[in-house]
């Protein structure tokens, strides 16, 4: 549980918002080309990081809208939050 | 058994006033080379050296541990057995465990509190009572006990059940799984440990795996906090931090690691006799032999790899608890903690080979893997032996995320996911 910087509304408690998972990850853009192996991989292969990750949240009991956000996940403490669309901070 | 424990021993070492009982298992230093390495030393790592040494014959095995063995799921869970599982695929190896555990002390030699003391699932709506029904039909049709009890039966059987029809969320019945119950978490490492110490398995405890050395699709060896050790086949069970070790052999597992909690309350009288869920308002409860509820919370809904979990999440369970158990609103609660859990899109473990040759994977049992230990060792070691699955964990398979063959169990498993 911790307090996450909306880029729209500010700082809210954690339970406001729901987290998507990684981030960054492409829809194919010819998904009839796609094999099974690429499917599998787009659909449920994660890297599920200990460390510094990034992923999409959404703040569902605020604005609704998304967001991406860096995060460690072995301490839960939060780098940085950009908004969908803009470039991923660089370490 | 060089050491039995027995009345007689009991006794015998009562006389020196119980200091002279030997250490249960060994502390080695690792060797340079092993014919196994299984990495982590929980309940499920630990059951897998023992089956591997015993119906495999795989002496010149290891088990890797980076903390203590059983410091990690094994013993944070609410120590739940059951096998009231919904497709073909789960029934036979949740009940494959359970047939194990109904004579596990025996085999082991060590007492580890099996008690058969009945799990019951709560319907409080229409669908969960319609779920329930065609799972207990599913379940006979399988060979494993199921009842459906209406909303008197369930009182009887638990009278501190609040079955009022004017609370939230009212029962409206339950199902019954007589051969379920629970264990002592501990007890099963130490016992699976001193079983596969016994027959020349070594358990090296504070030691973390850092890399592994593949050539080509071959695995050569792990690189450790106690240097690099070579063998030829690994088989890693590292629960929540399974992606880890993956992601150090340059593969991706379809996981998520997410912290899960539990709590128990001050030790009181018996006042429960069995294990209550109930899925839809997400409320476990059972009592431990100490006399503290033990309560299993839910999962929080991101990764996270800190072993404690959101207030939050505890506070919703034990609102429900509350609700349906009026009688324990004046109770403590002494101690919280959480897990990391691995959890699959399906909600379903995989036991299986990978496409890198002697890298083995036993993982994603999310949030209920402790009821699968000893069936859970027993296949991974006829996965790891014969490199080759066991019939009852062929669809468990890593290849079912490619196939779209999977093993659906949200919900159908009788408990939130």
């Amino acid at each position: 549980m911790f307090l996450i910087n909306c880029p729209y509304c500010g700082e809210r408690d954690q339970s406001e918002f729901s987290c998507g998972g990684e981030a960054h990850i492409v829809r194919p853009k010819q998904p009839t080309e796609l094999s099974d192996n690429q499917w599998a991989e787009y659909l449920f292969m994660r890297k599920n990081i200990k460390g510094v990750q990034f992923e999409r949240w959404n703040h569902a009991h605020g604005c609704r809208k998304w967001f991406n956000m860096v995060r460690d996940t072995s301490n839960d403490k939060i780098h940085a939050v950009y908004k969908m669309g803009e470039k991923p901070p660089v370490e | 058994m060089k050491n039995k424990y027995s009345i007689f021993s009991l006794i015998k070492n009562a006389f020196s006033q119980h200091e002279n009982w030997k250490q249960a298992w060994g502390d080695p230093e690792p060797k340079r080379e092993y014919e196994a390495i299984i990495i982590g030393g929980g309940g499920h790592g630990l059951a897998t050296a023992y089956y591997l040494a015993k119906k495999h014959n795989m002496r010149n095995i290891a088990v890797l541990e980076k903390g203590w063995i059983g410091g990690g799921n094994t013993g944070r869970n609410t120590t739940i057995i059951r096998s009231n599982y919904l497709w073909d695929a789960s029934a036979g190896l949740y009940d494959h465990a359970l047939k194990i555990w109904e004579n596990l002390s025996q085999e082991l030699n060590y007492n580890i509190m099996f008690s058969q003391r009945g799990v019951m699932n709560l319907a409080h709506n229409l669908q969960d009572v319609r779920d329930l029904k065609r799972r207990t039909h599913a379940n006979r049709l399988n060979g494993i006990d199921a009842v459906w009890l209406n909303t008197n039966q369930v009182k009887e059987f638990c009278p501190i059940i609040n079955t009022s029809p004017d609370i939230r969320y009212p029962v409206l019945g339950g199902t019954l799984q007589r051969r379920a119950g629970t264990a002592r978490h501990d007890a099963v490492a130490w016992g699976y440990a001193r079983g596969a110490d016994e027959m020349g398995v070594d358990i090296i405890q504070n030691c973390e795996v850092k890399g592994i050395k593949r050539n080509g699709d071959q695995v050569e060896g792990v690189e450790t906090s106690k240097g690099f050790i070579k063998t030829k086949k690994i088989g890693v069970v590292a629960a929540g931090h399974s992606s880890v070790i993956a992601n150090m052999a340059g593969l991706k597992l379809p996981l998520e690691s997410k912290p899960l909690q539990a709590l128990v309350s001050e030790p009181v009288k018996p006042i429960i006799d069995t294990v209550v869920m109930s899925n839809a308002v997400h409320a476990y409860v059972s009592q431990s032999d100490k006399g503290e509820l033990v309560i299993g919370a839910g999962t929080d809904a991101y990764i996270s790899y800190t072993q404690r979990g959101s207030h939050d999440v505890v506070e919703g369970t034990l609102k429900a608890i509350l609700e349906l158990y009026p009688i324990f609103s004046r109770m403590k609660m002494l101690r919280q903690w959480g897990g990391i859990v691995d959890i699959c899109p399906d909600a379903s473990p995989i036991i299986s080979k990978t496409n890198i040759k002697g890298l083995y994977f036993n993982c994603g049992w999310g949030t209920g893997g402790f009821k699968a230990t000893p069936g859970s060792g027993d296949l991974f070691a006829h996965t790891i032996a014969n490199d080759e699955p066991h019939k009852l964990n062929a669809a468990f398979n890593l290849n079912r995320f490619v196939s779209g063959d999977l093993v659906d169990e949200h919900g159908a498993a009788a408990v939130a996911h």
